[in-house]
């Protein structure tokens, strides 16, 4: 086995394993790191596909932007921090029939497309063709780009005005008072 | 020059590498003597009180959600900006369509108050 | 003479011609040099930490007009090899409440973030790891990781300091990377290009500097890069009054030495990038290219050093509202400016 396969299997075991511990972990935060792991996998993917543009914004993105929305979003939601949190699936017999039928499927197609392998040139040049192409042939695509996040940004806008009105929406959990003084409470008020 | 992401990995290795070396060299000369008290959280000498694992402000999500948005937006403009000596006018005007459009989802933010960090 | 590029070619040629003859691939060569280069930038990051703990230190000094640390060698100057040698033998605290993994790898990820960075960086003439092509895009993608390093360390210390100072640090570097890279967009305008090696070489003349044709998104590079590095007047996260020490409140013996020698690579990161970027790199006459850098790139340190003894710690809101509503802003100017200028002169 020459280094480059080897590189591919140690990514792909890497991400297929993180990918695991995302959806099997107890503690959501977990998850998120592990999720981080399998995505900066994905993007050692693109560097070995010389896609070393798209391994970079998929850094940038998914491990600076996502993730870091997602971590903070689950800071936002209450009790999920929770160690006793449930995690189990109820519907695991027929998530298992969906998967087992999808991973047939695509392993089918696999199998069976003829790839055809092109013999040009990879081109190494990063970003000048993309920007080229972006701002040519694929103009009406890029522009279409921005309509796109400016419906994001607004969409955000309106989701975060109503909480933003009332103050928190949602009312902060009562903090336990520790053992000592509740214990001291309980003696002044008999 | 996929060769070249080579020296990144091999960068990764070494740097966790180097910090499991020294962590385990720190091992052999530091003392271990831990009890309850030294191991108890810190907040400044007082008991802990109640969960560190709390509810934040839906503030802290927003500005990621922002920022999420632009960096795509960044990362869009790179190509734009490698290419953009070569293309002529066209890419000005193509650029100052895209960066306005955003621009005007900045202002909105900004005229509902949203930048605000109360 | 005294260039340094010749001696790392002669160690690499060593290093093959030894490797060959016992019968080693080329592969194996590679991964050799490769070694021997990651070693010695790690080397040099922690050699150049302890330089700057000095130097941090005197300079304060002598802004409060005091002498700074003067017992321990010259000046003071082997004071911080003897603080490390004092952290490696501190006993290593671990709450128990901490949740353990991510407690231990927090550190690691944080310092790998700021070493990798170096992968790319132009010491001198020929002095760089490797050329790659997405260079600066590299540079800024590598560094997010620093991000998840502040998240996993405030999370995992079930502390609340930890957490708030951890989350805020978080929130801070996202907010004020968009218009570092929005400044970067103007200067990779000017090259065409995103590697590192290419953009010295494009200004290999003094009236070539990029901060000449680029003055205002320089300075946007700059509060934004000095609020990435989380220095003073951004240094929010680690504000004492407030926050004990921020993150790293549960950190103690040699991992809260993996944060301080991380944050000293990153000012020092900061200072290199910008050196590159608009002073020229490694371009100037007499000296030889990696001294050239380096004056340069600590000439930059100095300015963030001052910075701290100049300027009042901004309060949260203050903090956020000025990236979003100044610097960016800024930075699109800056872009359009260029665009502009680009096709009019």
């Amino acid at each position: 086995m020459d280094t480059f396969s080897l590189a591919f299997f140690v990514l792909a075991f890497l991400i297929v394993a993180s990918a695991i511990f995302v959806v099997s972990s107890k503690n959501i935060f977990h998850s998120a790191i592990f999720l981080i792991l399998a995505l900066s996998g994905v993007a050692g993917l693109f560097v070995m596909l010389h896609a070393y543009f798209l391994a970079a914004a998929q850094v940038l993105i998914y491990v600076g932007a996502i993730s870091v929305l997602m971590i903070f979003a689950v800071m936002l939601t209450s009790r999920i921090a929770d160690k006793e949190i449930r995690h189990t699936n109820e519907q695991v017999g027929i998530g298992l029939l969906i998967s087992g039928g999808l991973l047939a499927v695509i392993l089918y197609s696999l199998y069976n497309t003829p790839f055809t392998i092109s013999d040009q040139p990879i081109a190494e040049g990063a970003g000048m063709t993309l920007g080229r192409l972006l701002l040519t042939k694929f103009v009406l695509p890029f522009e279409v780009v921005s309509v796109l996040l400016l419906a994001a940004l607004i969409g955000a806008i309106i989701i975060a005005r109503r909480d933003t009105k009332t103050g928190d929406s949602v009312p902060p959990r009562p903090i336990p008072l520790p053992k000592s003084l509740q214990q001291a409470k309980g003696e002044s008020e008999s | 020059m996929v060769s070249d992401f080579a020296a990144v990995a091999v960068f990764l290795i070494v740097g966790v590498g180097f910090v499991l070396f020294t962590l385990l060299l720190s091992k052999i000369f530091r003392p271990s003597d831990p009890n309850p008290i030294k191991q108890s959280t810190y907040e400044c000498g007082e008991e802990p009180f109640g969960p560190s694992w709390i509810q934040f402000n839906v503030r802290f999500y927003i500005f990621a959600l922002m920022f999420v948005i632009f960096d795509v937006e960044a990362i869009f403009l790179f190509p734009w900006a490698i290419a953009y000596q070569s293309l002529g006018l066209f890419a000005f005007v193509e650029m100052l369509i895209f960066i306005s459009i955003l621009l005007f989802g900045l202002a909105y933010a900004w005229k509902k108050g949203l930048l605000k960090w109360y | 003479m005294l260039e340094l590029g010749g001696i790392v070619e002669a160690v690499g040629e060593m290093i093959s011609s030894v490797m060959g003859s016992l019968g080693f691939g080329s592969g194996m060569i590679t991964l050799m040099q490769l070694l021997t280069a990651a070693l010695a930038v790690i080397s040099f990051a922690a050699v150049l930490t302890l330089f700057l703990v000095w130097m941090e230190r005197k300079v304060s000094a002598r802004f409060q007009m005091r002498v700074g640390p003067y017992r321990v060698g010259w000046q003071g100057t082997i004071q911080t090899v003897a603080d490390a040698v004092k952290l490696l033998q501190k006993e290593d605290i671990t709450p128990v409440n901490v949740d353990r993994a991510i407690y231990f790898w927090a550190p690691v990820v944080t310092f790998v973030a700021a070493v990798a960075v170096y992968v790319t960086m132009p010491f001198g003439e020929g002095l760089i790891v490797r050329d790659l092509n997405i260079g600066i895009l590299y540079i800024i993608a590598i560094t997010t990781f620093t991000v998840i390093g502040l998240l996993m360390a405030g999370w995992s210390s079930n502390n609340k300091y930890s957490l708030l100072g951890g989350f805020r640090s978080a929130a801070q570097v996202v907010s004020y990377e968009v218009p570092l890279a929005i400044a970067i967009l103007g200067v990779v305008m000017l090259t065409e290009t995103l590697s590192m090696l290419e953009i010295v070489h494009q200004q290999s003349k003094f009236y070539q500097w990029h901060v000449w044709r680029q003055p205002l998104g320089f300075i946007v590079f700059w509060i934004a890069g000095t609020a990435e590095v989380n220095r003073t007047p951004f240094d929010l996260p680690e504000a004492d009054s407030e926050l004990v020490a921020g993150f790293v409140t549960e950190y103690s013996g040699m991992k809260f030495a993996m944060f301080f020698l991380a944050e000293f690579v990153n000012m020092f990161t900061l200072s290199a990038v910008a050196t590159t970027l608009y002073f020229g790199g490694w371009n100037g006459p007499l000296l030889p290219s990696w001294a050239w850098f380096m004056i340069k790139a600590m000439a930059g340190v100095f300015v963030l050093m001052w910075f701290r003894w100049t300027y009042p710690r901004l309060r949260v809101d203050q903090l956020m509202g000025f990236a979003w509503k100044f610097l960016l802003p800024l930075a699109f100017l800056n872009l359009i400016l260029t665009g502009l200028g680009i096709h009019f002169f």
